[in-house]
């Protein structure tokens, strides 16, 4: 049962995403993000992890919605992509960096598999609690990992305020 | 399995014939408040088929797709904003055990499939390919984002003061005292998880989205026949679900003497939402930047700043600190 449910929802992801890559339209591009990462919030809790798949949808249901607005204010609503793309060196530059990336994910796999790899799941830190559930990784973030997460809070707090002024200067 | 799917059909079933009687209930209700009589004449006494005649009509009512618009999402998107409304009933404990899945993180559930509305919405307005339409759906977006936060907060209060996510152990933990009735806390909580409920389901004053003088009826203004239908079921729905919540969160949900649990329940939710529905007939609508002023403004430091007193208190009540 479970494998077949992982079977189905990781067709759908794949397909998904395929669709947000190749569909021209950019509405219809995020639409498919939203099926996606629900796909990859029901991965999540066939994990177990239950907190993370609804903290994902909480979170990315906001975020894709404001990407929603911008993708309306910033491109043309309704119309395809044409002409010549302005951005093409970047375009060259997605293979390498994609096949870099791949080669990365397949390392972190593979050392995972062998045993104590470099971020693999054994070395996480073994808690009481069912990892991924809400208690535990309440734990881990006001425990263990409270200096990362306040950092990240100042990171946060930065990227706030960087808005409120470049918004204030074009508006002036 | 055979057992869960029984319940959820009862359930469902059960929700749809409550939801399109709250249409009844709150059409009687503003009628009172206008000394009218409200709806009267299908069904004796006081006009009680009403709500069955509306859907009837509007199920053999020509279904129009506007020449132009962008036809699945159009098509894709009464369904979409309806199914979230719905899944928020999946964890929704009615008595001690009557209830389809008492998860453990029931709250967070209930939170997290309540934002996904926003998607079908956006969907409608953007698929419409109407100006009105779209309009609608940009402020939508504004509103019941900026309006999502304070309502989570307002939700963690009595996460604090019970100690759970589960929605059952936070009636359990209102046996003595229902959450509404703590000191200064409770009341103050209550009253802005009104404001934030009130706001997040678009109901006047905070309805601009759907403004009728300025945008017709906001993103639905194309739909017609069966999926309008889908619509309206979807708005009431997830309205009874919020007083649901609330009545759970606050009000002591299935606790109360003399009377069964469900009803206690159903009474309570009932009183939410005739709360919602009394400020929605008694205020005009207000502006734009004056509904997301009140939001990041007022009420998100407001909420933080409770929830932070409420965990100071918590602490200090169970000796964490000194």
């Amino acid at each position: 049962m479970a494998l077949g449910v992982f079977l189905i929802v990781a067709i759908v992801a794949v397909a998904s995403a395929l669709a947000l890559v190749l569909r021209r339209n950019p509405i219809h591009g995020a639409l498919f993000l939203v099926v996606n990462l629900g796909c990859v919030a029901v991965l999540y809790l066939l994990l177990g992890a239950e907190f993370l798949a609804l903290a994902q949808v909480i979170i990315y249901a906001g975020a894709i919605m404001v990407l929603f607005v911008f993708a309306i204010m910033v491109l043309i609503p309704g119309k395809e992509e044409t002409g010549p793309d302005p951005l093409r060196s970047q375009r060259l530059m997605a293979v390498p960096l994609g096949l870099f990336l791949l080669l990365e994910i397949a390392l972190v796999l593979w050392g995972s598999r062998s045993g104590g790899g470099v971020g693999g799941a054994a070395s996480l830190p073994q808690v009481g609690v069912r990892a991924g559930g809400i208690e535990s990784v309440g734990r881990l973030l006001l425990g263990d990992y409270l200096f990362a997460f306040e950092v990240t809070s100042i990171l946060l707090l930065a990227a706030l305020v960087g808005v409120l002024t470049l918004a204030k200067r074009k508006s002036e | 399995m055979i057992r869960h799917v029984i319940t959820a059909f009862v359930l469902l079933n059960a929700i749809v014939l409550i939801v399109t009687y709250l249409t009844y209930v709150e059409r009687k209700f503003a009628a009172r408040m206008q000394s009218r009589i409200g709806p009267y004449r299908v069904g004796r006494p006081h006009g009680w088929l009403q709500p069955i005649a509306d859907a009837l009509k509007l199920l053999i009512k020509e279904d129009i797709v506007p020449a132009l618009a962008d036809r699945p999402v159009y098509n894709l998107a009464p369904i979409v904003f309806l199914i979230p409304s719905f899944l928020i009933f999946a964890t929704v404990p009615f008595a001690p055990g009557l209830g389809l899945a008492d998860l453990n993180i029931g709250l967070l559930f209930f939170l997290a499939v309540s934002s996904l509305e926003i998607v079908g919405l956006f969907m409608g307005g953007w698929g419409s390919n109407n100006k009105y339409a779209l309009l609608s759906a940009m402020r939508a977006v504004n509103q019941i984002i900026s309006y999502e936060v304070p309502f989570v907060l307002t939700a963690l209060i009595p996460v604090l003061l019970a100690g759970s996510l589960k929605l059952s152990l936070i009636v359990e933990a209102q046996r003595g005292l229902w959450f509404v009735a703590y000191p200064v806390i409770g009341q103050l909580a209550f009253v802005m998880f009104l404001l934030a409920t009130i706001a997040s389901e678009n109901r006047v004053p905070f309805d601009i989205l759907e403004a009728e003088s300025e945008l017709v009826a906001g993103f639905r203004v194309e739909y017609s026949g069966m999926k309008f239908a889908l619509i309206q079921l979807a708005e009431y729905t997830h309205m009874f679900g919020v007083s649901c919540l609330g009545a759970l969160l606050f009000l002591g949900g299935w606790l109360g003497p003399g009377l069964p649990g469900p009803v206690w329940f159903l009474l309570k939710a009932l009183f939410i939402f005739l709360l919602v529905t009394w400020v929605r007939w008694s205020f005009v609508r207000i502006r734009v930047d004056q509904i997301l002023g009140l939001s990041w403004k007022v009420l998100l430091p407001a909420t933080l700043a409770l929830l932070m007193a409420t965990g100071f208190w918590v602490a200090l009540r169970s000796g964490h600190v000194a």
